[in-house]
């Protein structure tokens, strides 16, 4: 493969992978040509001369926006989702005593900058970390919403809040209340009640007025996500036909002339494309007796062209005795395909309490029992013997001009 | 008369059944379908479970109420459970897989017109399936005839299940084809009336009914 330099630089990115904090250290590093632990120590410096470093650092977080793969920073990871709350709680607190110990070792910029600043971080923080909340919802609603809901699969999904008003009017109400302590501080509330009331009379105006708007710009966002998904599902679908209808379909019209071999290809498809469809909507079935049976059954079916008919009542797990009936079954029918060639092969599956039952049928010419000479005993010790290795049984009834029966009984 | 929204298969089974039974008609929806039962009357309707507007089961509570008599044999490129059971539930008094050949399908249509039911090889599996865990069944059960198979119709089932014909079950079990037909008819009963929650529950534990 050609290695194409690379001449447009990254967009900018926390990187979440390799994070402590917040992952801006990891992501900017690689931008400015350092090392991530100097830019950690520089900011962490930075911190301690005034708090300017923090300050910084809670900027970069909520500026750029999270990449570089699903894993969370190393404190998030170690701490968990559940207790969010008291984790901010406690982080709070902790950058409170910090600052108040600042603020007594005399390393203060003053009160009337820094805690306005503070509680306006703070507020705009909540309300950034809302809205990238959003984002990240979005692919498990779309797990969601592929049939199946994706119930019961293993697989851990990333789940954030949604975006709760209640938190985002915390947040909104966090930067105003820093605005106005901020006026305040510096004296500038005292004296004009009068104008305070109509900067709030005029911001409430604003907000109502371009409520609206806000309102449909979200609503657009959400129908075009809607829309971005059902294109991808189309696409996936599209690619899915093509790769094995469309190929089977071309086949089938090359090899026309031979109906045995157009009607296997027509029927492997046909069982595909099934399997693919109810891929979703059946639930999931890990290693059992009826899903080995059915793999038995459809490589024989591909292998030698012959439509064999599977009915499977009721499941128990594969283990050793259940493999080798699968084994002595898949046995049966390949000498059913031999020997009866042009003939219906039903095979039909029974498990009641672990006990299983299997039986194949052909439709064939049958033979005569008693006068298969010893020497070619090939299924009597493929099957019955296996069978009775792990402790089950088998028995054949067959008949000339009957059709042959292939019992098969495993316990549980 | 056939009832298929894909108008060359139903070209097709015409051209099978041609000779072995008599075609008095075809309809391609579910309303055009309905009438047309309505004024021709066959005996049988052989009917697609997927249509669009509600598909075969719609047809069959259409008909129902103006033309009890006629038969519905449903005949499915799905063999899905859930289809096979709505459909069954819904009325029809069997059901075969579109693979079925041209003599088995006249066979099975002559079955359903003189009052039998057809049930493939895999509908029997799904029945037995439906009616496994019944030995434990709760006690306030409303009517137990109907709630459960008898050992007897679960070992015609079995056969059936197996591959074998109605004339090979009654060799094998020593009984009369006639009697094989009365239990297999009997199963269908207890499938379409028994609207009972063992039913239910098996289909609601597979996710095939809400």
């Amino acid at each position: 493969m050609v290695s194409v330099p690379d001449t447009q630089p990254a967009p900018l990115r926390r990187d979440r992978g390799n994070a402590v904090l917040g992952g801006v250290c990891a992501g900017l590093a690689p931008r400015l040509g350092l090392d991530p632990l100097v830019l950690r120590v520089g900011f962490a410096a930075a911190a301690c001369l005034g708090g300017l470093g923090g300050f910084l650092y809670a900027i970069c977080w909520v500026l750029l926006p999270p990449g570089g793969g699903d894993e969370r920073a190393l404190m998030a990871r170690a701490i968990g989702r559940r207790e969010s709350w008291m984790v901010a709680s406690g982080l709070g607190l902790l950058v409170l005593a910090v600052l108040l110990l600042f603020r007594a070792w005399g390393l203060w910029i003053g009160d009337a900058v820094v805690w306005p600043l503070v509680l306006a971080t703070g507020g705009g923080a909540l309300i950034w970390r809302q809205s990238q909340g959003a984002e990240v919802v979005a692919p498990a609603a779309r797990e969601a919403a592929r049939p199946g809901g994706g119930a019961g699969r293993p697989r851990r999904i990333l789940r954030l809040a949604r975006p709760s008003l209640g938190i985002v009017a915390l947040g909104a109400a966090l930067v105003v209340g820093a605005a106005l302590v901020f006026l305040w501080l510096n004296g500038a509330l005292v004296p004009d009640r009068d104008v305070t009331l109509a900067v709030l009379v005029v911001v409430t105006a604003l907000t109502l007025i371009l409520a609206p708007w806000w309102l449909r710009l979200t609503r657009g966002l959400t129908e075009e996500r809607a829309e971005r998904i059902r294109t991808q599902e189309r696409a996936e679908l599209a690619a899915h036909l093509h790769d094995s209808v469309l190929q089977t379909l071309a086949l089938m019209q090359k090899r026309a002339a031979d109906p045995r071999e157009v009607a296997a290809l027509a029927r492997r498809q046909e069982r595909e494309l099934r399997a693919w469809l109810n891929a979703g909507s059946r639930r999931e079935r890990g290693a059992s007796l009826a899903a080995a049976l059915e793999a038995a059954v459809a490589e024989i079916e591909d292998a030698h062209g012959v439509p064999v008919e599977l009915v499977a009542v009721g499941d128990r797990t594969l283990d050793e005795r259940a493999e080798a009936l699968v084994a002595a079954t898949r046995e049966a029918v390949l000498n059913a395909v031999k020997f009866a060639p042009m003939a219906a092969i039903s095979v039909y599956a029974e498990v009641q309490d672990g006990r299983a039952e299997v039986f194949v049928r052909d439709r064939g010419p049958g033979f005569d029992l008693d006068a298969v000479p010893p020497d070619r005993r090939g299924l009597r010790e493929s099957v019955l013997g296996r069978m009775e290795r792990y402790g089950g049984r088998a028995a054949i009834h067959t008949r000339p001009g009957e059709g042959t029966e292939v019992e098969l009984v495993m316990a549980a | 008369m056939l009832v298929d929204d894909h108008g060359l298969f139903r070209a097709g089974v015409r051209a099978e059944l041609d000779g072995l039974v008599d075609v008095v008609g075809d309809a391609g929806a579910v309303d055009e379908a309905i009438d047309c039962i309505v004024e021709r009357d066959p005996d049988v309707v052989l009917l697609d479970v997927q249509m669009p507007e509600g598909g075969g089961a719609e047809v069959i509570r259409g008909v129902a109420p103006r033309r009890p008599a006629v038969r519905f044999l449903a005949l499915s490129v799905s063999d899905a459970p859930e289809d096979v059971i709505s459909i069954i539930r819904a009325g029809a008094r069997g059901y075969v897989t579109k693979t079925i050949s041209g003599p088995e399908l006249a066979d099975a249509v002559r079955r359903v017109a003189s009052g039998d039911a057809v049930f493939s090889p895999r509908l029997a599996g799904f029945v037995l399936d439906a009616f496994a865990g019944q030995e434990e069944a709760a006690p306030a059960v409303a009517d137990p005839e109907l709630d459960q198979l008898t050992a007897r119709e679960r070992e015609v089932l079995r056969h059936i299940a197996r591959g074998y014909l109605y004339k090979e079950i009654a060799l094998r079990l020593g009984i009369s084809a006639k009697t094989v037909e009365a239990h297999v008819s009997a199963v269908l009963r207890k499938l379409q009336l028994s609207n009972r929650h063992e039913l239910s529950r098996w289909a609601v534990q597979r996710g095939w009914v809400e």
